[in-house]
C-alpha cells in the first residue's frame, strides 16, 4: 500500500505540477491582482487594497461598450444557433441518402482556423471604393442598398459578427443534436404511429423531451462560449477592437493586459472576474430552469 | 363494382400520401443543400480569390464568381514577401511538442487515476474535475505575468508550457482505462510485470482509439490557438499561423492585396482540412463525447 502511495503520486506528479503552476495558482493570484490598487507591472508594487479596480473597470466606457456588444451577441446567437441546429438536425435525421456527406460538410467549420476563415468573411462582407464585395453584390441584385459591413454602421457590424459566430458554432451543435436524435428509442415513434399521433404532437411529446438534456447542454455551453467570444471579432475587425467599437469582454481583458493599451493586469483581473461572475450567474439560472423542464 | 371503387379510393389516398411525403422530402433536401452551400461557399470564395491575379481582382468592381485566368503567383508571394513558411514551421513545432508532452502527462495521470490505488486519489480526482470548469480567461492573466517573469516571452517554452494540460483529456482517458478488465492487471502482476510495462504493453494498445482521438483534438486546438501566442510573442520569428495571418492582414502584404491574403488563408487551412477528411469519423466521435471548441 505504501509503495502504491508513492507510485500513484509519482504518476500524477507531472499533471499536478502543470495544473498547479498554470491553473490553481493563477486562480488565486487573479483574485489578489483584482484587489491590488495601482499595481505597477514594472516594479511589481501596489499602493493599497480595495475595490478601486472594479470601480475603474465598471466606469470605463470601453468596458460598457464591450458588455453591450457581448450581451447583444449572446442574446442573438445562442437561441438562433440552437434553433437552426435543431431544424438542420431534424432534417438530417429524416433522410437516409447523402446523410453522411451532409454531416461531414456541416462539420467542416469546426476544424478551420477561426482567424483565417474570418478573413474570408471579412472580404465577402467588406465594401471598398474599388470593390463592392460579394454580399453587397447580392444585396444590390435583389434591389437593396449596399452597406459596408466591416467599417460601416453598428448594426451592420453586429450582423456580420453574429452571422460568423453562428456559422462557427453550428457544427458542434448539429453534431450533438444529431447524435441525441439518433439515440431516441424507435419504439416510442412506432407506438405513436400505431396510435395515429400527428407529427407536431410526436415532436413536442416525444422528440423534444427525449433530447431536452442535450438541448440544455447546448444552451449552457452556448451561453458560456458566446460570453467568452473574442477571436471571431478579431478575425473580422482586426486587433484594435476598441477603435472599431466592437470589443467583447474577453477582448477588453486582453487589451488591458497587453498591446498598445496594455500593462494593467489589475484592471484585466477585475474585468475577468466580472465576466466570471456574469457567466456563473447565467449558468446557475440555466441549471435552475433545466431542473424544472428537462425530462428524466 | 363497389369493391373496385374502394380499391380506387385506396389507391388515390395512397398516391396522395406518397405525393405529400415526396414534397416534404424535397423541402428537407432543399434546406439541407442550402445550408451545405452556406458552409462551403466561403471555402470556394477563398480558393477562387487566391487564384485571381492582383490586378484582375482589383479591376472587378463587381466580383466575378469564376475566373478564366487562374494564377499561382499569390502562392509564391506569400512564401517570399511574407514569412508564411516560418509561421507554418513554428506552428508545426509548437503543435508536435505540445501534443507529445500532453500525451505523456495525460497517459500517466489517467493511469494513476484508473489503476493505482493510493490515499487521496478520489479527492485529487474531484479537484481535477472541478478544474474543468475554470475558464481560460481567468488564468491567462497570471500565466502571462509568470512567463514574462521567467523571461520566456518569445520562446517556444513560453508558448508550450501553459498549453500542455487538458483536464478533459485526462478524464476521457481515465474512463477508457478504467473500462479495461481488472483481471488483465492481476494476471500481469502475478507474472511480475511492472506497472510501467503493463501500461505500455497492455493499456495503451487497448485504448489506442481514445488516444488517437485526443491526439487529433489537441492538434486541432494547437493549430488554431490564437490568444496565448498573441500575448506571449511579439517577435515575428515566433509567430504561429493565427498571429501570422493577423500580421499579414495588418502589415504584411499591404492591405489591398487580398488575393495574396487569401492564398495565405488557403495554405493555413489545408493541413487541418486534410486531417479532417482523413479522420472525420474519429474527430466527430471525439467531439460529440464532450469536446467544445476553444
Amino acid at each position: 500500500m505504501d509503495k502504491n502511495n508513492n507510485k500513484g503520486w509519482l504518476y500524477l506528479l507531472p499533471a499536478i505540477l502543470f495544473l498547479g503552476i498554470f491553473m490553481v495558482y493563477p486562480l488565486i493570484d487573479v483574485l489578489v491582482y483584482s484587489f491590488e490598487e495601482q499595481y505597477n507591472f514594472a516594479s511589481q508594487t501596489y499602493s493599497g487594497v480595495g475595490l478601486f479596480n472594479y470601480s475603474y473597470v465598471l466606469h470605463d466606457p470601453y468596458f460598457m461598450q464591450a458588455i453591450k456588444n457581448t450581451f447583444i451577441l449572446v442574446i442573438i446567437t445562442v437561441p438562433l444557433s440552437t434553433l437552426i441546429a435543431l431544424v438542420i438536425s431534424l432534417g438530417l435525421t429524416s433522410i437516409k441518402k447523402l446523410r453522411d456527406l451532409y454531416q461531414t460538410i456541416y462539420f467542416l467549420p469546426y476544424v478551420t482556423n477561426t482567424l483565417a476563415i474570418g478573413l474570408v468573411f471579412m472580404i465577402m462582407f467588406k465594401k471598398t471604393p474599388y470593390s463592392e464585395g460579394m454580399i453587397n453584390m447580392l444585396i444590390s441584385t435583389f434591389g437593396g442598398k449596399s452597406v459596408d459591413f466591416i467599417d460601416g454602421p453598428y448594426w451592420a457590424k453586429m450582423f456580420v459578427l453574429c452571422f460568423y459566430t453562428i456559422w462557427i458554432v453550428l457544427p458542434f451543435k448539429i453534431l450533438i443534436l444529431t447524435s441525441a436524435l439518433a439515440s431516441v428509442n424507435q419504439d416510442y415513434y412506432n407506438a405513436a404511429k400505431i396510435d395515429g399521433t400527428g407529427k407536431w404532437r410526436i415532436f413536442t411529446r416525444i422528440t423534444l423531451p427525449m433530447i431536452s438534456s442535450s438541448l440544455f447542454y447546448l444552451v449552457i455551453t452556448g451561453f458560456i462560449g458566446a460570453f467568452k467570444s473574442y477571436s471571431d471579432a478579431v478575425a473580422l475587425f482586426g486587433t484594435d477592437l476598441n477603435a472599431a467599437g466592437m470589443n467583447t469582454i474577453v477582448g477588453y481583458v486582453y487589451d488591458m493586459l497587453y498591446g498598445d493599451s496594455g500593462g494593467y493586469p489589475s484592471y484585466a483581473a477585475a474585468a475577468a472576474l466580472v465576466l466570471f461572475a456574469i457567466v456563473m450567474t447565467i449558468t446557475c439560472i440555466n441549471m435552475l430552469v433545466r431542473k424544472k423542464y428537462v425530462f428524466q | 363494382m363497389t369493391q373496385n371503387q374502394t380499391q380506387s379510393d385506396l389507391d388515390q389516398i395512397r398516391r396522395k400520401t406518397e405525393r405529400r411525403e415526396k414534397t416534404q422530402k424535397t423541402i428537407v433536401y432543399v434546406l439541407l443543400t442550402f445550408w451545405a452551400i452556406m458552409v462551403l461557399f466561403p471555402f470556394y470564395w477563398m480558393v477562387l480569390t487566391s487564384i485571381k491575379s492582383y490586378s484582375a481582382y482589383n479591376s472587378e468592381y463587381i466580383p466575378q464568381f469564376f475566373t478564366l485566368t487562374p494564377t499561382l503567383q499569390n502562392y509564391s508571394d506569400v512564401f517570399t514577401t511574407v514569412d508564411l513558411g516560418r509561421y507554418l514551421m513554428n506552428t508545426v513545432i509548437f503543435t508536435v511538442i505540445t501534443t507529445a508532452i500532453m500525451l505523456g502527462v495525460t497517459v500517466l495521470a489517467a493511469y494513476a487515476f484508473a489503476r493505482i490505488r493510493f490515499k487521496g486519489r478520489e479527492l485529487v480526482f474531484m479537484i481535477f474535475l472541478a478544474l474543468m470548469m475554470i475558464p481560460n480567461e481567468l488564468v491567462v492573466i497570471t500565466n502571462f505575468v509568470t512567463i514574462t517573469n521567467w523571461d520566456m516571452r518569445n520562446t517556444f517554452a513560453g508558448l508550450i508550457l501553459p498549453s500542455i494540460t487538458s483536464v478533459f483529456y485526462i478524464y476521457l482517458l481515465r474512463e477508457n482505462f478504467a473500462a479495461v478488465p481488472d483481471e488483465l492487471y492481476y494476471a500481469a502482476k502475478v507474472d511480475g510485470t511492472s506497472d510501467l510495462k503493463y501500461l505500455f504493453k497492455v493499456m495503451i494498445p487497448i485504448c489506442k482509439p481514445t488516444i488517437v482521438t485526443i491526439t487529433i483534438l489537441k492538434v486541432i486546438e494547437c493549430w488554431n490557438s490564437y490568444v496565448w501566442p498573441r500575448l506571449i510573442t511579439d517577435d515575428k520569428l515566433y509567430f504561429l499561423v493565427s498571429n501570422g495571418i493577423q500580421e499579414i492582414r495588418e502589415n504584411g502584404l499591404g492591405r489591398e492585396n487580398i488575393p495574396a491574403m487569401m492564398a495565405a488563408v488557403v495554405v493555413i487551412s489545408i493541413p487541418l482540412i486534410i486531417l479532417f477528411l482523413a479522420f472525420h469519423k474519429k474527430i466527430m466521435e471525439g467531439v460529440s463525447r464532450g469536446g467544445t471548441k476553444g
